[in-house]
């Protein structure tokens, strides 16, 4: 395990292979892995911590349980990345803002305790926009990350980290979190495989809260089958989230492998229209190979799809508009010294916070303000059931919907960084999936004219992962032959 | 939709955020053209629509209630490790009230 570019097409299948025909140890592929991703980062940035230590120990215990004959975890020694939004105890967790720089979380996120327990190596943080608001990881307040792909370009956001390092082979799998489109978007513009389960199929304990109704943790990998590895690995009721669901995490693997034959898949039309023609041509011969594998094509309609961006931009910043105010300088390590209480609150809010998350905590405190609740927060939730019920009503008629994950591959950095409103756009077909809360999912489906990746966006009922993975992977499949 | 300057910096307050006077004008042209889209969602008749908070899995009405067992909370140490100004186990802030 000594060149870059084995460790940079691995997969979680082929580390088990791998431990098992002792070709390496857990040990030396973790150290393999963290030199490689150390030597590799100053490229795109992707990591803002290395965790040496704590990928040392994990790797000693998986080594541990090899020599022992033990029952060896579903990620046993596999190199895992995680956004620096969710915390990782005794690993600083930044969430890509100046106000957490130096924060040292006391506890774990359950998602990160849970793939541990299946033996995965945390390796590192991931870069991403501040408190993940942002669709191309440049409100950083620790610089972009630059797209493996072209280095010009953003990764797009706000998983941008997450979405980087598996694409450019310096992390096996990793995780991200999706409140608008923040694991799918960059996925596509990376070339990876990035799921959003169902709201509440991972616990959101320990995911530092952006917008609570609307926040995700979810997996990115190379292939269907490691996503799916990683999200079976999290998923679950978990006590400490009030929020995740008693539903039975499925076989993923077992079902992923039917046929799609005879599934009927909807295209909603909506997401058809204002799209970039070369992404259009890519998508469109995607559905076409969907068609030719056997799945029953026809076209439907989710009627709500134009006021999905308003409605999120209403939901979400007032919920985060709350969830913030908790970075007042009394308990997360940044204080900007005032004369009075009040100073001190606003100095240090005002000089650790970056632009975007600003504009998102003062448009939601205006839309939360007196006299303006119901025109506009408690509207916004009543367009939500419109957006939902447009998708409970589309799943009366067909087993899935497919359609582009972004009107547009991967832009330039700083090509829409003055602009906030194109920027919400990018987000445009990604949004509808978290207001509704239903599974959606990328995976790479084509390349532009200029060799940028394009992703199809696939979306199943509530609680569906299964059949989102069997369709996505049937048609990984049929691209490799 | 425009937002005054006067209006921004009432808000600003209310979320507790020092806005420079560049940051306030900038906020009034960005919070005005966002404003300006999200008027769109009054096209959409929704007096009869029930709000929707979360996606909620059906179960049980007390499912969620889970057996209340002492568990060990984060020491007083660990929960002020972060804090820029603590002593005696407490956060410290600017001075409140005069002796």
């Amino acid at each position: 395990m000594s060149s870059a570019s084995e460790i940079a097409t691995l997969t979680i299948p082929k580390v088990r292979e791998g431990l098992e025909r002792k070709k390496f140890s857990a040990k030396e592929l973790a150290e393999a892995a963290l030199s490689m991703a150390e030597s590799e980062n100053p490229k795109t940035n992707a990591f803002l911590t290395f965790s040496p230590e704590r990928a040392r120990a994990a790797a000693a215990r998986v080594d541990a349980a090899i020599a022992k004959g033990e029952y060896l975890g579903t990620l046993a020694g596999v190199p895992l990345g995680v956004k620096d939004v969710i915390v990782t105890k005794g690993l600083r967790t930044t969430c890509g803002s100046r106000i957490l720089e130096k924060y040292i979380p006391p506890y774990d996120a359950t998602a990160v305790y849970r793939l541990e327990e299946e033996g995965a190596v945390v390796i590192g943080k991931l870069n991403c926009d501040e408190f993940a608001m942002g669709s191309s990881n440049e409100n950083s307040a620790f610089g972009p990350v630059r797209n493996p792909r072209a280095l010009d370009r953003v990764p797009g956001g706000s998983s941008g980290g997450s979405a980087a390092a598996v694409a450019q082979g310096t992390a096996v799998v990793t995780i991200g979190s999706d409140t608008g489109g923040s694991i799918r978007q960059p996925a596509s513009f990376c070339g990876v495989v990035g799921v959003t389960p169902t709201y509440g199929r991972v616990s959101r304990y320990g995911l530092v809260a952006f917008a609570s109704s609307l926040d995700h943790i979810g997996p990115f990998g190379r292939t269907v089958e490691d996503a799916a590895t990683v999200l079976r690995a999290m998923a679950g009721r978990d006590d400490m989230d009030s929020t995740s669901a008693f539903a039975p995490v499925d076989d993923y693997h077992a079902l992923m492998r039917h046929p799609v034959r005879g599934l009927k898949v909807g295209l909603p039309k909506e997401y058809f229209e204002g799209l970039n023609a070369e992404t259009g041509t890519v998508i469109d011969a995607a559905i076409k190979k969907l068609g030719s594998l056997g799945c029953e094509l026809r076209e439907v309609s989710l009627p709500h799809t134009k006021y999905a961006l308003s409605c999120y931009y209403i939901v979400a910043t007032a919920e985060a508009s709350s969830n913030l105010a908790r970075y007042d300088g009394v308990r997360y390590t940044i204080r900007e010294d005032g004369a009075t209480l009040s100073d001190m609150y606003r100095d240090t809010r005002g000089c650790g916070f970056g632009a975007e998350v600003k504009r998102r905590i003062m448009l939601g405190t205006y839309v939360l303000s007196a006299g303006y609740y119901d025109a506009y927060y408690r509207k916004a939730q009543q367009v939500r059931t419109l957006i939902a019920r447009d998708f409970s009503e589309a799943f009366e008629e067909v087993d899935a919907l497919v359609t582009p994950v972004s009107p547009f591959p991967a832009f330039k950095i700083g090509e829409k960084v003055d602009d906030p409103l194109k920027m919400y756009l990018s987000d445009v077909y990604t949004l509808t999936g978290d207001l509704a809360g239903v599974p959606c999912m990328s995976v790479p489906c084509g390349e532009s004219p200029e060799g940028l990746p394009i992703g199809l966006q696939i979306f199943t009922k509530h609680f569906d992962e299964a059949t989102m993975f069997r369709i996505a992977h049937n048609y990984e499949q049929s691209m490799k032959s | 939709m425009k937002l005054t300057d006067t209006e921004v910096r009432y808000v600003a307050g209310l979320a507790n955020l020092r806005l420079s006077d560049e940051e306030v004008s900038r906020m009034s042209h960005d919070l005005g053209e966002i404003l300006t889209h999200i008027e769109q969602l009054n096209e959409l008749d929704t007096s009869n629509i029930e709000p929707m908070a979360q996606v909620l899995y059906p179960a049980d009405e007390t499912a969620t209630l889970r057996e209340d067992y002492p568990r060990a909370p984060l020491t007083n140490a660990e929960a002020t490790a972060n804090a820029p100004s603590s002593g005696a186990g407490y956060f410290k802030v600017p001075r409140v009230i005069e002796r």
